[in-house]
């Protein structure tokens, strides 16, 4: 598991759908490269006027900040798919809805991260993002403006650590069974 | 000690355990994955790749492709194929492994056809890859929604961990009203609660009410637990739950079933013990329900449907694993016997499996919703989830039988889509516009 990670974060608010993360009419694939074309496609442009995906189809974002509920809806792992492919490392977020935080951890694909604390007003879509990984998880602003340089604790990955740290449930278990030392 | 659920005790069972106790993780055996067509591929592709094609012993696979079948496109037909030529193989290996494939027409909607061929058993601990996975604990089983690495995982080694949820306790007493469903009731908890409110609990369901309920109306609340973020939905099991594995389930399964898993009597170990604790109880006087309306972008966005009477439709679909099951066709055939469809509006009916539709034929309900003015599909998902079969354009409105109303979730991301009972949907395309079911 990396111990740093750094990006520009998108914010978005609470109970962001897997729909609307990768519509339903995309899953006729699981290839990344298109799935990651179409991340976000369905975000209402009325609530998030900065879209997620460029016109080009490219992403400069690293990191999703949310709300509650992260990733509610369908159990597609296309979604945690399609973020990562788009760009996405971590998503921080108030609370996941459980399949895309299983989805995530066990398919070893963007790292999900708890936070107590409402994010939304310490980072702007668009500010620069560090996250420590090494012990207690932490994410600093490292944007130059008003927000910048403050840093906010997340939580601990507790028993799924194990899990997040072989990179998967593929290689957690395959572990387990002996066929890889 | 205090007591303990049903969701507790079963999990405990599954992880070889005294007592599960929730926060707790476990790993826990799998009785029964179910697969379908759009989350399967990768996991069957993960089991070759990793675990040498080898299916875990002892773990029962049922295969209900439905999502995008009879295949709406090349795409979906290679994913078709794959999964397919993943039953001969295993089928020819010898693995527990049971097809409901297209070929022959016995097929449909997964959540309806794993109980509806018998493949639910209390106790039993059931996952599949999709998030409705839930409904089966309609039957008393614990049964959730998992991914497809997640899926790849429980193919190889019949096992997979879990986190113990606590329990939500609904109780329901009082008397449904008749234009009221088993969907009116989720709708006014979902509406309360919110899409969260059961965020990785278990929503059990308990009271006179349920008592009452029968299986398909059971289903509707089980099948809709994830809407409120829930891990699993469950209801102890009675006798209409015998009365549904008798009709359903093998008598030389049930039997073995009966006397290996349950020493005896279904009874003693599925029920949650009277002092089980709940980490919180919600009562519901079924009485004060009427029908309701969950209007777009969530499912917890819930109104009396008597307060959106100017909201024109352009589409009323039933169907989909909550309102495509027989008594949702018999409650809507009720409401639209000798009348038709309003000008303007497409109605859209969408069986669940092929042994419902045979039935709305042989009982006459197909020359009900014909003469109607209604449309008929082959059983699939279809535009429930926007697959196909009736995707919305922009601007266009739908009132559906279905689970979801997430912006663009039926077609364009500018269409909009209103939850509710068949029967409000029926009621509604009559009258071009939404409207609850008459008393």
């Amino acid at each position: 598991m990396r111990t740093e990670l750094r990006g520009k974060v998108y914010v978005i608010g609470n109970n962001i759908d897997t729909d609307a993360i990768i519509p339903a009419r995309y899953l006729n694939t699981m290839d990344p490269a298109v799935l990651g074309k179409h991340a976000m496609e369905d975000l209402d442009p009325r609530k998030y006027p900065i879209p997620f995906l460029s016109k080009d189809g490219t992403c400069s974002y690293g990191v999703v900040i949310a709300g509650k509920n992260f990733g509610c809806g369908s159990s597609r792992e296309h979604a945690p798919i399609a973020l990562h492919a788009a760009g996405i490392d971590a998503v921080i977020a108030g609370s996941f809805a459980r399949i895309f935080y299983r989805n995530a951890v066990n398919g070893g694909i963007v790292l999900p991260l708890e936070s107590t604390l409402d994010l939304s007003e310490s980072f702007r879509t668009g500010d620069e993002a560090k996250i420590e990984l090494s012990g207690s998880p932490v994410i600093s602003n490292e944007s130059h403006n008003e927000r910048g340089g403050r840093a906010y604790p997340l939580m601990q990955f507790g028993p799924v650590a194990e899990i997040i740290e072989a990179g998967g449930l593929t290689a957690y278990n395959k572990k387990r069974l002996g066929m890889i030392k | 000690m205090t007591g303990q659920t049903i969701t507790e005790k079963i999990l405990a069972r599954a992880a070889g355990k005294e007592r599960a106790v929730p926060g707790e993780t476990i790993d826990a055996r799998i009785d029964t994955l179910m697969m379908h067509d759009v989350t399967s591929s990768g996991a069957i592709k993960l089991l070759k790749k990793e675990f040498g094609n080898k299916v875990a012993e002892g773990l029962e696979i049922v295969v209900t492709p439905d999502h995008y079948v009879p295949n709406k496109d090349i795409a979906s037909a290679i994913l078709y194929q794959e999964l397919a030529r993943f039953v001969e193989e295993q089928k020819a290996k010898g693995a527990d492994i049971h097809d409901y494939m297209v070929e022959g027409g016995d097929y449909g909607v997964c959540h309806v056809m794993v109980p509806e061929k018998g493949h639910v058993l209390p106790g039993q601990v059931i996952v599949g890859g999709d998030s409705h996975t839930c409904t089966y604990g309609a039957l008393g089983a614990f049964s959730t929604g998992i991914g497809t690495t997640e899926a790849g995982n429980v193919l190889a080694t019949g096992r997979l961990w879990f986190r113990v949820p606590e329990s939500f306790l609904f109780e329901v007493d009082g008397e449904m009203p008749k234009n009221v469903m088993a969907k009116d009731l989720f709708l006014r908890v979902v509406g309360e609660i919110g899409v969260d409110g059961a965020l990785y609990q278990a929503m059990e369901w308990q009271g006179p009410v349920i008592s009452k309920m029968s299986m398909d109306e059971r289903m509707t609340l089980t099948n809709m637990a994830i809407e409120a973020g829930a891990k699993s939905g469950i209801i102890v099991p009675d006798d209409t739950t015998i009365d549904y594995l008798v009709e359903k389930v093998p008598p030389k399964k049930l039997d073995s079933y009966i006397t290996e898993s349950c020493g005896g009597g279904m009874e003693a170990e599925i029920q949650s013990d009277p002092d089980a604790q709940y980490a919180r109880t919600m009562k519901i006087d079924a009485s004060s329900l009427e029908p309701l309306v969950a209007c777009p972008d969530l499912p917890s966005n819930v109104r009396p449907a008597r307060e959106l009477q100017d909201v024109r439709i352009d589409q009323a679909y039933i169907g989909g694993c909550t309102g495509g099951k027989w008594e949702d066709f018999v409650a809507a055939a009720k409401v639209l016997e000798g009348k038709r469809v309003a000008k303007g509006v497409r109605l859209l009916i969408v069986p669940s499996t092929a042994d419902i539709q045979r039935r709305l034929v042989k009982e006459g309900l197909y020359d009900t919703f014909m003469d109607a003015g209604a449309v008929f599909s082959a059983p699939t998902c279809g535009a429930c989830l926007g697959g196909y079969m009736g995707i919305l354009a922009p601007g266009e409105v739908a009132i559906s039988s279905t689970n979801r109303n997430f912006r663009g979730r039926m077609g364009d991301p500018e269409s909009r889509v209103y939850l509710a009972s068949p029967k409000t949907v029926a009621a509604s395309a009559i009258a071009g516009h939404i409207v609850g079911a008459e008393k």
